[in-house]
């Protein structure tokens, strides 16, 4: 094995490594589609975020518009309140109200973003007012076990 | 004589562990351009005598001063400063198996020196035409046979021409003719570059054809030396045993033991 | 030895305790002391990098036919399984998340840092003991060249260049591997497949997490594994149970590293 044989073969090798990295960086990761762009930060307060986590999506119509920067608890009113980075792309009217919405039945939580009709666009540091938590499972799962029951209660008493 | 020696040692022990001594008080002079032969049994002392001449090993008391500098307490670029005037010859030549027979040979020049590598090339083949294997060149270790790998082997280590230059028992495994051959150079090289060789061997009787002087080692001792005439006549009994390979002598046959007697348990049976 | 069996005791037990715990500490001081030294030393592996390179080609290239092929046949069996699992909670589409986060956070750093071990490690052991048992590491030394400089830090480069690479072209090949047997074979729509798996894997957090776990592997390894070659004994029998121990040690050190690493990224940032 001579020397430029091995020289070829090892710049193939360290080719082949790197564009193995790209491949993942831009093609599975998401290093194309967001981290360059500019963003502005709006909070949103929440009674219950269930699962959300920090880096989860901000979606509006389907479209990925944003992601979640900061989750943190507020001592005066007992809430959790999101920050989200969003993409300056895309303008939102200042009554635009926030869900917290999951993907699938068990899929990841992600933050929902429903627009309003106010003229006024968000702007840096703005606060969202309307608000809807998390589905939280267990308190879906006792409601519909109490409708049940209250159904077959009925259906017994009008044997 | 003491002044020009290439190597002198001084009352010099040594042992891997403290409870095992290798040597013990050695004294021995190597006067410069001049084939020693260091002889004895296989274990009685003589390659860990070459290793601390090589500065591999320190002795535990004593002296030993190669070259005109004091080995023991060397460190690192001092220690490397000094090898790069010696060359050692390993017993199976140690050749790098990944290189070629011309890189072999090339290597000690590659790593020290900045010659360019026209210079380098007439320079390796040179030091082939000098061991006979100059048409060798471009073959590998693994294609060599014993005797052609102990004399690239040989080329390597006069690559830098040492003035002092070790053997580890350069005959061992080799056929008659390469053993010829192998002597021979050992002779030819030496005289041709003015160097110092200290050959330790058990071969005596082929060493006595090409030594200027002979030291004879048993347990780590010194216990003859002289010329090779003076050697052969030497009535000295371990001399005499080793030069005329006999089984018993003051080297005996048997490992030491308790009586044999006792330790079949004859006596103990019928007790 | 027989001696001690006949007292009997605990004393002895614990004096044979005592002993091999000192020696491997012992021994895990001398390594840690090579390990700076062939740092400190590592001036001519990169100086002349036409060393490493060549050592890269021995490391790397000749481990890249059995990286792709595994890394493929992982993909691919990710994809069959994933796809069994997430079909019962009908959320198949998310195959693409599961064989993407899986294969870049663990399974490509660690199964190629396994496979690395066992095809470059211990090849670099068994020849580094080698050189040591033919007394070529000797014969280096007599000619005033180190060998730690000149054998073993371009070897530990190039293995620590290596494993990064490696593991990048394993989780890429696995990546395509699910995506033959998720999409082609199976049949889950092509663009929920790439666009989920863009959605959720993040170039910081999980990409650039697994290939800093790579590199991490790729130091124990070739670490361990320059090591016990320069550490065996040099005789046959020495030399291959040092290439066992290579293999052994540096799998259950990427085990034990991925545990901790894992603990260090991945639980941060997600819990809070």
């Amino acid at each position: 094995m001579n020397r430029a044989t091995i020289d070829v073969w090892v710049g193939v090798f360290v080719a082949a490594g790197f564009a193995g990295l790209l491949f993942l960086a831009l093609k599975v990761g998401n290093l194309a589609s967001f981290s360059t762009s500019q963003t502005y930060q709006v909070q949103a307060k929440f009674a219950n975020i269930g699962g959300l986590k920090i880096r989860a999506p901000v979606k509006s119509a389907g479209v990925v518009v944003g992601r979640v920067s900061e989750v943190r608890f507020d001592n005066e009113s007992y809430e959790a309140i999101v920050t989200f980075n969003l993409d300056t792309r895309f303008q939102f009217p200042r009554d635009t109200a926030a869900k917290i919405l999951t993907s699938g039945l068990l899929g990841e939580q992600y933050v929902g973003l429903e627009a309003g009709g106010d003229g006024v666009m968000l702007k840096q540091g703005d606060r969202l007012r309307l608000t809807q938590s998390a589905v939280v499972l267990e308190n879906l799962i006792s409601q519909f076990l109490f409708s049940k029951a209250a159904e077959d209660k009925d259906a017994k008493d009008k044997k | 004589m003491t002044d020009s020696a290439a190597v002198e040692i001084e009352r010099l022990s040594f042992g891997y562990d403290s409870g095992r001594p290798v040597l013990h008080d050695i004294s021995l002079a190597m006067p410069r351009g001049k084939v020693i032969g260091i002889m004895g049994q296989s274990g009685c002392g003589k390659t860990t005598l070459l290793r601390i001449i090589g500065g591999a090993r320190q002795p535990d008391s004593g002296t030993a001063r190669v070259l005109g500098t004091l080995v023991n307490g060397l460190d690192g670029d001092a220690l490397y400063a000094l090898r790069r005037k010696m060359g050692m010859l390993f017993q199976f030549g140690a050749l790098f198996t990944d290189m070629s027979v011309y890189d072999n040979v090339a290597f000690p020049l590659r790593e020290h020196t900045d010659l360019p590598d026209e210079l380098i090339r007439d320079l390796v083949l040179m030091k082939l035409e000098a061991v006979g294997l100059r048409g060798a060149s471009r073959l590998t270790p693994a294609e060599l046979s014993g005797g052609m790998a102990r004399r690239v082997a040989l080329a390597r280590a006069i690559a830098l021409d040492p003035q002092l230059i070790l053997y580890d028992e350069p005959f061992t495994a080799l056929d008659p003719i390469s053993f010829a051959i192998i002597a021979r150079l050992i002779r030819r090289l030496n005289d041709a570059l003015g160097a110092t060789s200290v050959i330790v061997s058990h071969d005596v009787k082929e060493c006595l054809d090409i030594v200027d002087y002979m030291v004879f080692m048993t347990a780590g001792r010194i216990v003859a030396e002289g010329a090779p005439e003076a050697m052969r006549g030497s009535s000295e009994p371990f001399v005499s045993q080793f030069v005329h390979g006999q089984s018993d002598g003051p080297i005996p046959f048997h490992y030491p033991a308790p009586a044999y007697g006792d330790d079949l348990a004859v006596g103990a049976a019928h007790g | 030895m027989a001696e001690g069996g006949r007292t009997g005791g605990v004393a002895p037990l614990l004096e044979r305790l005592g002993g091999a715990v000192t020696a491997r500490i012992w021994r895990l001081g001398f390594a840690s002391r090579f390990f700076g030294y062939m740092l400190l030393h590592s001036g001519t592996a990169l100086r002349r990098f036409q060393l490493t390179i060549r050592e890269i080609y021995f490391a790397g290239v000749q481990s890249l036919i059995i990286i792709l092929v595994s890394g493929l046949f992982v993909g691919m069996v990710l994809g069959l399984q994933g796809y069994d699992t997430l079909q019962r909670y009908g959320s198949s589409e998310a195959l693409g998340i599961l064989v993407a986060l899986s294969l870049v956070r663990e399974l490509g750093p660690v199964v190629a840092g396994l496979l690395f071990a066992s095809r470059a490690g211990s090849a670099i052991t068994a020849e580094i003991g080698l050189m040591k048992a033919t007394e070529q590491i000797a014969a280096m030394e007599m000619m005033a060249v180190d060998p730690i400089a000149r054998v073993v830090a371009p070897r530990f480069w190039a293995g620590v260049i290596s494993m990064p690479l490696l593991a990048a072209m394993f989780s890429a090949m696995g990546i395509f591997g699910g995506y033959l047997v998720g999409v082609k074979l199976i049949g889950v729509d092509e663009g929920a497949f790439w666009s989920q798996m863009q959605a959720s894997v993040d170039v910081r957090e999980d990409i650039l997490n697994g290939v800093i776990k790579s590199i991490v592997f790729g130091v124990a390894v070739t670490w361990i594994a320059v090591f016990e070659g320069y550490d065996a004994q040099p005789t046959a029998e020495g030399v291959s149970s040092a290439t066992t121990r290579t293999v052994v040690t540096s799998s259950l050190a990427i085990l034990a590293l991925d545990f901790v690493l894992t603990a260090l990224m991945f639980t941060g940032g997600n819990a809070r």
